[in-house]
């Protein structure tokens, strides 16, 4: 095994480039379904480095990059575009605008936030009925979309039913913390730009930069139709909820925990891991002195769920950046878990050889 | 056949990790397949016979995975926390032992409840698998374990864990032993994933793309004391049964009808299963690429998904019966 003090091949680094890229990413609006600005990012980046770049139907960037000798395993890697969001559905005159949301956001996060509606952005504030007129009993009831409007000036003509819209929050670096919306999964997606620049050659790279996910995991599922690869990897980004409790009891449940390294998937919701894909993951980040952390098993799913069911079956696994607060106006990483994350995923498909899945124990 | 089935059962398989029941399987199966393969999910597939003129391309399936649990958490006193791989429900693991795939068992016990008419939450229990802290545990999370009890032979009754669906692989090699003769291109599926939503199945009926697709899986029954005067219409003893639907599966009218007839010209007893809830590798099977004509054939059951699940050895003989009946000759679907 080649390790980190072989000096053939260069581990990809995130410096300034990668930073602002990522700014550009969060900053960039791209609910399920209306994923156009963040596409346009990706094409601009990975065109130079691809050998075959296509938008599907659905509207997923297909990129492949072809590696050089036989055999080769194909490699398909996915992160998603979209992120939650909310859509306008009833325009009720005056700037006053009923909506639901895209994808899992909880309504009683959405009071008071300012938001940016359709392609022009227009900016707004979702609001609710302020503390002076509420009653006791009143605040004890939980918020629900029904009694939530968004709320634009008013402004004639610019928004329209079935625009989408997403919270108005600017990215920010915060020492050694990103903070931005839309983290989910706007690292993952930088986090495979940066792979699909740096690909090893002995693999043929699939990377599908999907659509949809935040909605049933829609866009992964062509995709992985499409490309019909050996084997799968998820990049994603995944609560972290690793706070102290309020009782100063054990924390159990914290799913995965920021500064602890990049979190791999041994089971979710939606799919069981390859185990040889989770021994391949570990056995690299030893080797490589790279921290890890194994996400908590439990519930959700990432766009694993439908690409392993695809077709005859490929072997997958899906591995994120922690992140607190996500489906949120303002989600927090650390930088060092994304450098990780990246240094381990890419020394990972270095050290992928073409008979991995025949020979690997499972 | 009991022997095969002790085999089966005291394998330990959860959902995801099949590796040593798929070994156990494959080395039963060895001298009776004309090809075996293992797909991309873990799917042994076994091939017998070629399909001939009259014959069609069967897939048979009955699942080797079976519910676990998985390590979420080892706490500062070395207890071990978990969720589920499938259809687990609480009050059926308080006092249960697990053993890990390392070897490692444990037994399961619950926080004191605050209200004792209430089940508890699986946040609730843990895993005492007799460490005092967390230092240098023997597991980590991430690690999987299955429910861990010896088979139990009480004569005409069986029971062991992981009865679903093991006894449908026992059906499985059972009948791919018997089968002399064939028109058909059958395939014998054990498959995996089965616990956490039929996975193996869909990929595997994919994969071979079969003319017909016949589950094996067992079925509840409703021949146990209980308050409500409704019951399911099936009870052990009483021969395998014939599915009509379940919760995710209309089986194809035209199989249902070939396996009354069958079963009837065989002599061999039979009940039909109407189940309310859940579901089996038909579906996946029904709903591959552009739909298979779809059935299952049901052992039936009792405490499914418990560690004590109770089957009866004359319903498990003559769902053999009837597979190598049905497997043997020309399939007419009308």
């Amino acid at each position: 095994m080649m390790t980190k003090n072989n000096p053939e091949f260069r581990l990809p680094r995130i410096g300034k480039a990668q930073i602002s890229l990522l700014e550009r990413l969060s900053n960039a609006c791209a609910v399920s379904g209306d994923e156009g600005e963040v596409r346009k990012i990706v094409m601009e980046q990975v065109k130079p480095y691809a050998d075959d770049v296509k938008v599907d139907a659905l509207g997923n960037v297909l990129v492949t990059r072809r590696g050089k000798g036989v055999p080769r395993l194909k490699v398909m890697l996915a992160a998603h575009m979209d992120e939650v969001g909310m859509m306008i559905t009833v325009d009720e005159d005056d700037g006053i605008y009923r909506f639901e949301v895209v994808g899992g956001i909880d309504a009683w996060k959405l009071v008071g936030k300012p938001i940016l509606i359709g392609k022009d952005h227009v900016p707004g504030v979702i609001g609710f009925k302020p503390i002076h007129l509420t009653d006791a009993d009143e605040r004890k009831k939980p918020v629900s979309l029904d009694n939530l409007r968004i709320d634009t000036g008013p402004v004639t003509g610019k928004v329209k039913v079935g625009d989408r819209a997403t919270f108005a929050t600017r990215f920010i670096q915060l020492g050694p913390s990103l903070r931005g919306k839309a983290l989910d999964d706007r690292l993952g997606i930088a986090t495979l730009i940066e792979l699909v620049r740096t690909a090893p050659p002995q693999i043929d790279l699939q990377a599908a930069f999907t659509v949809q996910e935040e909605n049933g995991l829609r866009g992964a599922r062509v995709a992985s139709y499409a490309f019909d690869p050996d084997l799968a990897i998820v990049l994603d980004s995944t609560p972290a909820y690793d706070q102290p409790t309020w009782d100063d009891t054990e924390n159990t449940s914290y799913n995965t925990r920021l500064g602890a390294g990049p979190a791999i998937y041994v089971a979710d919701g939606a799919t069981l891991s390859d185990p040889r894909l989770v021994q391949h993951l570990v056995q690299t980040a030893e080797a490589y002195d790279i921290p890890y952390q194994i996400r908590q098993p439990g519930s959700g799913g990432t766009d694993a769920g439908a690409i392993h069911k695809q077709r005859a079956g490929i072997p997958s696994i899906s591995i994120s950046v922690p992140g607190r607060y996500h489906h949120s106006p303002a989600a927090l990483a650390r930088l060092s878990d994304w450098q990780h994350t990246l240094t381990l995923v890419a020394a990972a498909l270095l050290q992928l050889k073409p008979d991995f899945l025949t020979t690997q124990e499972r | 056949m009991k022997a095969l089935i002790k085999k089966l059962v005291e394998t330990t398989g959860p959902s995801g990790y099949e590796a040593q029941i798929r070994a156990v399987v494959r080395a039963e199966v060895e001298p009776y397949a004309d090809e075996i393969t293992v797909d991309a999910l873990g799917n042994l597939i076994v091939r017998k016979g070629k399909r001939s003129e009259k014959g069609l391309k069967i897939m048979l399936a009955a699942h080797i995975d079976e519910i676990g649990v998985i390590v979420t958490h080892v706490d500062a006193e070395g207890f071990v926390r978990f969720t589920t791989l499938g259809g687990v429900r609480p009050h059926t693991c308080v006092g249960g032992r697990v053993r890990f795939l390392n070897g490692v068992s444990g037994v399961i016990s619950m926080e004191p409840p605050d209200d004792l008419t209430k089940q508890p939450t699986f946040e609730q229990l843990f895993i005492d698998v007799g460490l005092s802290s967390n230092k240098d545990a023997p597991v980590k999370v991430g690690d999987v374990a299955a429910f861990d009890r010896p088979f139990l032979d009480l004569g005409d009754r069986l029971v062991a864990k992981s009865m679903d669906d093991r006894i449908g692989a026992a059906v499985l090699i059972e009948a791919l032993r018997k089968v002399k003769k064939t028109p058909n291109e059958l395939y014998f599926v054990f498959s995996v994933q089965e616990e956490v939503g039929t996975r193996g199945a869909t990929t595997a009926a994919y994969g071979l793309d079969p003319d017909l697709g016949l589950a094996v899986d067992v079925t509840g029954t409703g021949d146990t004391p209980r308050r409500t005067k409704v019951r399911m219409q099936v009870s052990l003893g009483k021969g395998p049964a014939i599915k009509v639907r379940d919760g995710g599966m209309l089986a194809d009218p035209r199989v249902i009808d070939w396996m009354v007839r069958t079963a009837e010209k065989a002599k061999l007893p039979y009940q039909l299963e109407i189940l309310e809830g859940g579901t089996t590798d038909a579906r996946a099977m029904q709903l591959a690429r552009a739909g298979v004509p779809a059935g299952c054939l049901s052992i039936p059951s009792r405490y499914i998904h418990s560690p004590s699940e109770m089957v009866d050895y004359n319903d498990v003989q003559q769902a053999v019966k009837l597979m190598v009946a049905l497997v043997s000759q020309p399939v007419e679907l009308k």
